[in-house]
């Protein structure tokens, strides 16, 4: 449908953007290649078996949870009339504002032997020592994997609720016709349909889960990207660092083609949305108890942490760390900008360019480009650094040749590096957001502009972009709020005299000393929560 | 084509925005050494000079990032807290020699290298923290093995350079088989699996989950200066191990200058200033360590801890067995 030159272009610059966000990854696997079999055997006699032993766990675990905490609440905000529905439908969002690895130092240091939960309750009951109590470990596979998916689950509330609510009602009203209670259309009908949406959702936290380091570090968890950072920083062997993350980045692959396998086929586009549908009218009882599992959710995923840190800024914080923040919170936003507005539009030149081109291969760059967010964040930084470095010898060179005064280095180490290594990071969320908006589009629109004469570039501009308005919305704000909380990348990246409020707060935290930065992080929080309040906004007067 | 105008433009936009304009008189620091320890004196320095100082703080890869720079790197001066990283530094070849008379009249040479590329500025040593309630205790770092402390320690990850380093001293003392045989007696007395930070562990003393732990000096005086860390200083002891034999282990901070360092003039000044009497004195107060220069005192808090002994092991000994001590460290699954 995209014709004459414009189709070479749009061509070349869907390639282009692919293949540049794919390049860290590259990088990172040919920078395997020379890996030493000896630390490798030396790892795997000793801590590997076990390490991968905790990952898997790990993975599983937090999907279980996600999928119970997200599933349900879905579903009983979309189907029944719990108590404060209204109110709970974007109250479980919120928990997406949180930092996982602040929610984490904040529950380790809270359910700890010395925090406060056990010392109230040993003054309390005067105990004197561990054996006198039994008391939940915080710190293991199964204190990581609840404070995980407290703050991952909304991305599973959100998309199979979206889904459950855009399910096509005349089918619903079909099964209930040939004699369906309305429990078994439930399970027969609406949550088989969602299936698609839940597993997306149930992919992205598990990437994002076996990517992550620091969160897992407060819980004193080792797992695969324990062994990365050791190889790496510990025994120097950048190598055999990367084949460690490029053997992660098979087990992410694993879960991308099993979730697309999990959904091939099924193609569940409706024109008739049910949002007016007639929501299951649950007993009084009912509705407190479902009405009691959500609050328990924005509770612990999001009012707790918030409280927490308010506590400690009432008590610490002070004026010069309000105006050390204006900096620090300047470049954090300026970063998330730049980030969300990059990668929202190469998601839609991605996605139109699927949509609308007619080469066999217009599927791949949408897919190539989203693996930047299986990668560790440190990796990701390290790959970067091996990319941009040998490219700024390359401009160097060429402007000393030429004659000119060497630029330095106008790469790497620069914002321009941090944006992109957020790019990579996050595109998977942009794109996945655009495609679905796009899919929902009628195919018949795309036509119709030719068949009035009307050029591509204007047709896409006057006909998908309009319908599109929501989505890139969407994507842009949740993007934004990604990178707000990005941490490792950063650390890493940065160009000199270059604070975020991540950094900033990752400083404190290393000392134990988050108190001194618990302004940052509820600005952080703050920021995080604009997005929802729009997204929900929207939601409310489409 | 040029329908398409708006992602080249956003990509010139930001390569625009990222280009530093280079000034002359600065002087770029790469620090693994936090803002709140180095930014003091950094403002002295350029109260003094005129220079300006740039920094990046980071913890993690900046061998990395100074290779892949390569010559083209803007960083002047590195700033480690550990031994092992200078001598990995150097390894890779990405540090060049300094001298001047300043150098080489503050810096002893059991505490710089041999030729020149690297120097200390402080010295920590790695104490063994212990309840008051259990008395005054003359420790050994082998006492820690000992089965009469079963479940009565606390430490953060072995693979924290500062432990790192420890091990690599016990090997030099005692051997690879013993120092694993250690390693593993240590791990059946931990209170629980290593986390946190050092001053984490004397948290958790102050509450009674363990007796001992490990921990390097200038927590000790940080705590101290902390209003809610206090608490948890006052309900332990610092003990300096091994004074009866060969001496309390002990680690460096550091400095070097980068191979490709673009202004060096300005970066020499920097470290000279580094060692000079008054920079000393006030690295060494901030964060209570003790200072490398002769003649400079340490801070009266850290001077109240009483004169010790420390072990005189070389410090490229400590950094030669580090790979060693990691592989004993993962024999023992210390961590796990």
């Amino acid at each position: 449908m995209l014709a004459g030159n414009k189709n070479t272009s749009w061509k070349f610059f869907s390639w282009f953007f692919a293949l540049a966000l794919m390049s860290p990854i590259v990088v990172m696997l040919l920078g395997s290649i020379n890996a030493s079999s000896d630390l490798f055997s030396h790892l795997w006699a000793t801590v590997l078996p076990e390490y991968i032993r905790n990952t898997l766990v790990l993975g599983v675990l937090v999907a279980l949870l996600s999928f119970c905490f997200g599933v349900p609440a879905a579903a009983l905000i979309s189907q029944t009339n719990i108590v404060m529905g209204k109110q709970l439908r974007w109250l479980l969002m919120l928990p997406l504002a949180m930092p996982a690895y602040l929610v984490a130092y904040l529950y380790t240091d809270l359910f700890d032997y010395a925090g406060p939960v056990q010392r109230l309750l040993r003054a309390w009951f005067d105990w004197q020592s561990p054996n006198d109590y039994y008391f939940f470990d915080i710190r293991t596979i199964g204190g990581a994997a609840v404070v995980i998916a407290l703050v991952m689950f909304p991305y599973v509330y959100m998309l199979t609720r979206t889904a459950f609510e855009q399910q096509d009602r005349n089918l619903l009203r079909a099964s209930r016709l040939l004699g369906c209670t309305e429990r078994q259309s439930f399970y027969q009908m609406t949550l088989p349909l969602a299936r698609p949406a839940i597993a997306v959702s149930l992919a992205l936290v598990t990437m994002e889960t076996l990517a992550d380091f620091a969160t897992v570090q407060y819980f004193a968890v080792s797992t695969l990207t324990t062994a990365i950072y050791d190889t790496w920083l510990g025994y120097s062997d950048f190598a055999a660092a990367n084949a460690l993350a490029s053997v992660l980045m098979l087990f992410i692959l694993f879960i991308v083609i099993a979730e697309q396998r999990a959904r091939a086929g099924q193609r569940h586009q409706s024109s008739r949305p049910n949002t007016q549908h007639q929501r299951k009218q649950l007993s009084i009882a009912q509705q407190i108890i479902g009405s009691i599992f959500c609050w328990f959710l924005v509770f612990a995923g999001f009012l707790l942490p918030v409280i927490l840190l308010l506590v400690m800024v009432i008590n610490y914080a002070d004026y010069p760390q309000f105006i050390a923040l204006i900096a620090t919170g300047k470049n954090s936003i300026e970063i998330a900008i730049y980030t969300a507005t990059i990668a929202t539009v190469i998601a839609l030149i991605l996605a139109l360019f699927q949509r609308l081109h007619q080469s066999r291969s217009r599927m791949i760059p949408v897919q190539i480009s989203g693996f930047g967010y299986a990668i560790p964040g440190t990796v990701l930084a390290m790959a970067m650094l091996a990319t941009f470095g040998p490219l700024d010898h390359v401009i160097n060179d060429v402007a000393k040749a030429l004659g000119f005064t060497a630029p330095g280095l106008i790469l790497s180490g620069t914002v321009f590096a941090i944006v992109f290594a957020y790019i990579v990071r996050f595109s998977a969320i942009a794109n996945g957001t655009i495609n679905a908006g796009i899919s929902q589009i009628p195919k018949s629109l795309d036509l119709a502009p030719a068949s009035l004469g009307v050029k591509t570039l204007p047709a896409i501009f006057r006909v998908h972009l309009p319908l599109l308005k929501s989505s890139i919305l969407v994507a842009w704000l949740l993007v934004f709020v990604e990178a707000m909380k990005e941490l490792p990348a950063v650390l890493l990246l940065r160009p000199f005299n270059f604070e975020t409020l991540s950094t900033q707060i990752y400083q404190l935290i290393s000392d134990e000393r988050l108190e001194q930065g618990a302004l940052g992080a509820i600005l952080i929080v703050l920021f995080g929560l604009l997005p929802i309040i729009i997204l929900n906004r929207q939601k409310d007067n489409p | 084509m040029n329908k398409i105008w708006f992602s080249p433009l956003v990509l010139i936009a930001l390569l625009g925005a990222s280009l530093n304009v280079a000034a002359t008189d600065e002087v770029n620091v790469y620090s693994y050494r936090q803002p709140f320890l180095v930014e003091p004196l950094f403002n002295e320095f350029t109260k003094a000079s005129g220079i300006k100082v740039n920094v990046v703080f980071a913890k993690k890869g900046m061998a990395e990032r100074l290779t892949r720079e390569g010559e083209y790197s803007p960083a002047d001066i590195l700033l480690t807290t550990d031994i092992s990283r200078l001598i990995e530094l150097k390894a890779k070849g990405l540090l060049q020699p300094a001298q001047s008379t300043e150098l080489s009249v503050a810096i002893p040479a059991q505490f710089k290298a041999a030729d020149d590329t690297w120097y200390a500025l402080t010295t920590r040593v790695r104490n063994i923290y212990s309840a008051k309630r259990l008395g005054k205790i003359d420790f050994n770092y082998e006492d820690l093995a000992d089965e009469k402390y079963q479940g009565r320690i606390c430490t953060r990850s072995g693979k924290h350079p500062y432990n790192v380093a420890l091990v690599a001293s016990m090997i030099a003392e005692h051997g690879k088989a013993d120092t694993l045989t250690w390693l593993q007696k240590v791990k059946a007395n931990l209170a629980r699996k290593p986390q946190g930070s050092d001053r984490a562990q004397v948290q958790a003393i102050h509450q009674n989950l363990c007796d001992i732990s490990l921990g390097n000096s200038y927590y000790f005086g940080n705590m101290l200066k902390d209003e809610k860390q206090k608490l948890w200083a006052d309900a332990v002891y610092i003990n300096f191990p091994n004074q009866n034999n060969r001496g309390a282990h002990v680690n460096i901070s550091g400095m070097a200058m980068a191979k490709y360092a673009p202004n060096k003039v300005n970066a020499l000044a920097l470290m000279n200033f580094l060692v000079s009497a008054p920079a000393q004195k006030m690295y060494a107060e901030t964060n209570m360590e003790y200072p490398v220069r002769p003649g400079v005192k340490p801070s009266k808090l850290v001077a109240a801890w009483g004169q010790f002994k420390a072990d005189d092991l070389s410090l490229e000994t400590i950094a030669k067995h580090r790979k060693a001590a990691l592989i004993l460290l993962d024999k023992a699954k210390f961590d796990l």
